[in-house]
């Protein structure tokens, strides 16, 4: 069994209206960062899992984004796995 | 005697509320059922409650869908016997793939607490038959995600297929952007699946079935299932 470190990132679909980045947004503006044209917020969900291969990890995952992690009528999501070594 | 079943999650907060309605106010046969149950051959018509169920953690009802009891709910439901899920029960019937559809936070941003206005699109379901077509009902929502959406072509088909039961309106019947609390796309306050027999809804007409709360509308919810149920 190996360990690894995995990251899900699930963000609103871009077709989804994102009133709360919406809000971040606007305060940026106010705070003086004109620079920021659009911001978007979503979720970062590390897990640590133990697997034989990154790809079984990763089916894994993958399931588990679509049965729980995330709803894919307004979400996407995508998977960052790295093994940890042992020191 | 139709008897109701009021299912009971860790988090839900309205459950006595319908139990109340339901049992004191109504006088019908009424129970609890505690998530953990999966036998719900006693009960003619399943209540999936409002609250905070599992904390709202991950999305709401996202993990309440997952309890032992939502299985029997969705063979209760495929057996053709009436199913109503009110705010988070509706958000938990949502994630359970029941009913179509997703929810976002309110385009306020706010959590938003007031009587809302409704007109009625479909009076055939079992929870609407007792209805005048037509008729406005004064029902309250309390909820910070209540902001239901759902993609183009498959809001088509909601049209299309009469799904739509609710809809937020002015107390004139005039579905407007300014009488929408949440941001829902098309006003939507609740739907039903295609054969009508599960509903959700965001408003709560548990909390309207009194005259000294506000209003008596809600009552027409539970009536209009419970002569449905006593015509089979």
């Amino acid at each position: 069994m190996n360990k690894y470190f995995v990251k899900v990132e699930v963000k609103l679909k871009p077709l989804v209206l994102d009133p709360q980045g919406k809000a971040v947004s606007s305060a940026l503006n106010n705070l003086g960062y004109d620079e920021v044209t659009s911001t978007r917020i979503g979720k970062l969900i590390e897990l640590n899992i133990e697997g034989d291969s990154e790809e079984k990890v990763k089916e894994a995952v993958t399931e588990m984004c679509n049965k729980l992690l995330a709803n894919t009528v307004i979400e996407d999501f995508s998977i960052h796995i790295t093994e940890e070594i042992n020191a | 005697m139709p008897k109701f079943g009021v299912i009971v999650f860790p988090g839900s907060n309205c459950d006595y509320d319908c139990y109340n309605a339901l049992k004191n106010i109504l006088s019908y046969d009424c129970e609890y059922v505690w998530h953990e149950e999966q036998d719900l051959t006693d009960f003619d018509c399943v209540v999936i409650p409002g609250g905070f169920s599992y904390g709202d953690y991950l999305r709401t009802g996202s993990i309440a869908r997952f309890s032992p009891v939502m299985e029997s709910v969705r063979s209760f439901a495929e057996k053709g016997k009436p199913v109503i899920g009110i705010c988070n029960g509706f958000q938990i019937l949502v994630e359970s793939g029941i009913l179509p559809g997703a929810f976002l936070k309110n385009n306020s941003l706010k959590f938003v607490c007031k009587w809302t206005h409704l007109t009625i699109e479909n009076t055939s379901t079992p929870f609407t038959c007792s209805i005048k077509p037509g008729e406005v009902l004064k029902i309250p929502v309390a909820h910070g995600e209540g902001n239901f959406f759902i993609e183009d072509h498959s809001l088509e088909s909601l049209i299309s297929g009469s799904q739509i039961v609710f809809r937020y309106c002015n107390e004139n019947g005039e579905s407007a952007p300014s009488s929408n609390p949440n941001g829902s796309v098309h006003n939507i306050a609740g739907i039903c699946n295609p054969s009508g027999n599960v509903i959700g809804m965001m408003p709560h007409p548990e909390r309207s079935c009194e005259d000294i709360i506000g209003g008596t509308d809600g009552r027409l919810i539970f009536e209009s299932v419970f002569s449905w149920i006593e015509s089979r």
